[in-house]
């Protein structure tokens, strides 16, 4: 349970602080439990400085810089083309409907709200999926993607002793983070190759045959994040031969299912697919992308099993591990979902407003080509278009994104990933010049 | 369905009920038109219904007519922590007006602990939590789930007196290892409702500074117990004002009646700012692989009710209502027991405080109670007072005086 713990030292040398000055009074300048404060040290002067979030720095910079070329390509949620959050009218609609019903705010049970769970299984597998019917989905609300990992994650830990996790590289640096803390070990499997600025299939199913059977393999349903590569159908399936084969246990992110393609069940192909044989998984969901309700912690995560009875126990046991973390989860964004999924013209609603949002980034990924081809057309700019979803894998080495952000005030992570979500279409010829500009760095 | 194994998960056992919300689903299973729900720890009008506060009811409408789903800070909304720990330790706090607190949103009294627990085990030195006998279920699972394995309990309730066994607590932590954790219910102690005097807080302020303990206190009853928020902040602020570093896990979850919506607050209090500042960014690194960031909506409900002073005066008059509510019902029940002729002394039930009374029955009188009597509550004897009106106070008095007749 503690093997993946951050070893850090109980008393680092480097942070002891003097012994801090006497509390004093405002008033009277008279020294406050001057006895108690000088005397003792504190216990937790030797707390170390954390180092600042990698994709969090990004923003900050970005909001000190003062150019008016700035173009913020870090952040991770969608933005209108005049760069302003979107509140989906389903959910504004959704929340005056809970207003006006008076909704109480009792606690939910541990497992979450019924309706919002029975939604997110069918929205997964599709409405009167044999797996459902027969009651061999366990999902347990949880706090969005983040939230059902870590259930998902420390279920693993408990329940799954000695198994690896198979990341892909790269994938979000979170994964990394949640398994750690979960005390789960995690290995990488190929993934982006950055020689087709595409998937490094070969390396990837060769990976997955090396790795020990009944290991975990952590896949991203859709719009995998941060490269933006997916595999194709026919790729999907030599993974999932792999997968069998091996007795490995997919775990699915299934983070924008919708947003990435405007199709709920075109997104929600990889995780159905490997449903359909009969391979038993994990898939973590979550509605922060696909419904704009990031704050609201929305997610689930499920267990796709061979059977009821297990999906049951299996259920108990995450009920357990979700009460030790929070008790229960959140209950707002929880009714919003319910409500949007459960009423035929909210939901039709939400499928255009996905389509629109999924629409807006595929445009200005098509923009974004046609500039750079204009740009320069002998380099092959095709994975612009290639990929979907949010984010892109630009190809870009850090001194070039060095350049991206001194030269022509793009910010960015140094790992060549923007979000396209922060481009506006009167912007995507500037950020082309930029891109073929830093390329040459 | 295939796997290697034919199911991964066929050595998965069956998990236990949990104790306390496993009593709801053991109420709503049973048909009985006389049923008692006296488990969970939520309020309830005379009628019996959940209540929403009407200041709660105007800060939501100002919330979402203005909607804003962004992602919060990982440590959450700013103003949201500022408030809350204004709210903890006091204006004139020297905690807060140095910066010696790092304080951040997390999922209400639970998540609060939960993160609190899991930055101990990786930054503290004692792995040691002191826990009073009995407590809240969940602390004995937090803990050692966040890495602090070695849980003591320390004497708390005397079930002779239904009172503290104050001489036996302090014996118990005289004896723990130096600079353990002490875990501490800042007021309305659950399950028991047993709360030391101002005196005895004091006698146990004295021993925590000679042990070089780090006080832990869990405060979900802020401004609910008595009615008066200072006044239930009592023993967070002679500790804070005494300098001693802490932890504070806040709830809002009954208070504002919030408990769905998830919505507390941790405070570490360092000796210093700087040491604070170091505290906060070791805290982001709990909370991101286990949540990211904190659901907002609750907490925008209470920044409004906080920071606006018509619905902060509403919202104390309608606390001091449910607390007044709450003290009505211990004292009808105390002389709905002695109608009844129930045998023994009761009371504690006045002498005890919060939602929560330790009546002193045993298991098998608790069983036989709701068998028999149809009424829901902890195997531990704890009844939940919200769960009680002017007429269920007869019924189960009634119900109580037969369980220790029929089960002495």
């Amino acid at each position: 349970m503690l093997s993946g713990r951050s070893a850090l030292p109980l008393h680092s040398q480097t942070a002891r602080v003097p012994a801090a000055a006497p509390r004093r009074c405002v008033i009277c300048a008279h020294a406050v439990n001057a006895a108690v404060a000088t005397k003792q040290e504190s216990r937790l002067a030797f707390v170390e400085q954390a180092p600042p979030d990698p994709i969090l720095g990004v923003s900050e910079a970005f909001k000190r810089d003062t150019s008016d070329d700035r173009l913020n390509l870090g952040v991770g949620a969608y933005r209108t083309n005049d760069l302003k959050p979107y509140v989906l009218n389903v959910v504004k609609k959704a929340e005056k409907i809970m207003i006006e019903s008076e909704e109480n705010k009792e606690y939910l049970p541990i497992e979450g709200l019924a309706a919002f769970n029975k939604a997110t299984a069918q929205l997964l597998l599709g409405e009167g999926h044999p797996a459902i019917k027969e009651e061999r989905v366990a999902t347990l609300q949880s706090l969005s993607g983040t939230g059902s990992l870590r259930v998902g994650a420390d279920f693993i830990g408990k329940f799954l002793p000695g198994r690896t996790v198979y990341l892909s590289n790269p994938t979000w640096g979170n994964h990394k983070n949640i398994f750690t803390d979960a005390g789960v070990e995690w290995k990488e499997y190929r993934y982006f190759d950055k020689a087709t600025v595409g998937l490094a299939f070969e390396g990837m199913l060769e990976d997955l045959k090396a790795a020990p059977e009944g290991s975990i393999v952590v896949l991203h349903g859709c719009a995998h994040n941060p490269t933006g590569v997916d595999p194709t159908r026919e790729q999907w399936g030599a993974i999932a031969d792999v997968v069998e084969q091996k007795g490995h246990m997919p775990f699915f992110d299934v983070a924008y299912q919708g947003f990435a393609s405007g199709s709920l069940d075109d997104d929600a192909w990889a995780p159905r697919f490997f449903a359909e044989r009969s391979i038993e998984m994990m898939v973590a969901q979550s509605y922060s992308k696909n419904l704009g309700l990031y704050a609201e912690r929305v997610g689930a995560i499920n267990y796709v099993l061979a059977d009821a009875a297990a999906a049951k126990r299996v259920l108990s046991q995450n009920k357990r591990i979700a009460r030790a973390l929070y008790s229960n989860p959140p209950v707002h964004g929880a009714r919003i979902a319910s409500i949007v999924v459960g009423r035929p013209e909210l939901f039709a609603e939400w499928n255009e407003e996905m389509g629109m949002m999924a629409g807006r980034i595929k445009d200005v990924r098509q923009t974004l080509y046609d500039e750079l081809v204009k740009n320069n057309p002998d380099k092959d700019w095709s994975f612009v278009t290639r990929q979907i979803g949010m984010f892109s894998f630009t190809g870009l080495s850090p001194p070039q994104v060095e350049n991206m952000t001194q030269k022509h005030h793009v910010y960015m992570t140094k790992d060549g990933r923007i979000s396209l979500a922060g481009l506006p279409s009167n912007k995507a010829a500037n950020l082309a010049s930029a891109i073929v500009d830093s390329f040459k760095v | 369905m295939t796997s290697a194994a034919g199911g991964l998960f066929s050595h998965v056992e069956q998990g236990p009920p949990d104790p306390i919300l496993g009593i709801a689903e053991a109420y709503k299973k049973s048909t009985n038109p006389k049923k008692l729900n006296l488990g969970v720890g939520a309020y309830r009008t005379e009628e019996g219904k959940p209540l929403v506060l009407e200041a709660v009811r105007r800060a939501e409408q100002a919330v979402v007519s203005n909607p804003d789903h962004e992602y919060l800070p990982i440590t959450g909304i700013p103003e949201f922590n500022a408030l809350s720990a204004r709210l903890a330790f006091g204006e004139d706090s020297s905690v807060i007006r140095e910066n010696c607190n790092a304080t951040v949103q997390a999922l209400s009294g639970t998540g609060s602990l939960r993160v609190g627990a899991e930055f101990l085990a990786r930054h503290y030195p004692v792995r040691t939590v002191l826990l009073p006998s009995p407590t809240w279920p969940s602390h004995n699972k937090i803990f050692p789930l966040a890495g602090v394995a070695d849980v003591r309990a320390y004497r708390y309730f005397k079930p002779s007196s239904r009172g503290l066994d104050y001489e036996g607590m302090l014996e118990d932590l005289r004896k723990a290892p130096e600079g353990s954790i002490l875990l501490l219910h800042a007021c309305a102690h659950n399950p028991t409702g047993v709360d030391p005097s101002l005196d005895q807080w004091r006698g146990i302020l004295e021993v925590a500074k000679e042990k070089k303990f780090l006080p832990f206190f869990d405060s979900a009853y802020q401004g609910f117990a008595s009615g008066d928020l200072e006044r239930d902040a009592t023993a967070i602020r002679m500790f804070a004002d005494e300098g001693m570093e802490m932890l504070l896990a806040q709830s809002y979850a009954k208070n504002m009646g919030l408990y769905g919506e998830r919505v507390g607050a941790l405070t570490v209090v360092a000796r210093d700012a700087a040491i604070a500042e170091r505290v906060e960014s070791q805290l982001k690194l709990v909370i991101r692989p286990m949540f990211s960031n904190p659901p907002r909506f609750g907490a925008a409900i209470v920044v409004k009710v906080l920071q606006d002073p018509e619905l902060y005066a509403l919202w104390r008059k309608e606390l001091k209502g449910m607390a007044d509510r709450i003290n009505g019902m211990r004292t009808l029940l105390f002389q709905e027991l002695q109608r009844a002729g129930a045998p023994g002394k009761w009371s504690h039930i006045v002498e005890q405080i919060g939602m929560f009374s330790f009546t002193g029955l045993s298991k098998p009188q608790v069983e036989y109670l709701t068998a028999k009597w149809h009424v829901y509550m902890t195997l531990d004897g704890r009844i939940s007072m919200a769960g009680l009106n002017q007429a269920s106070c007869r019924y189960l008095a009634e119900g109580i005086a037969d369980a220790i007749r029929a089960c002495p």
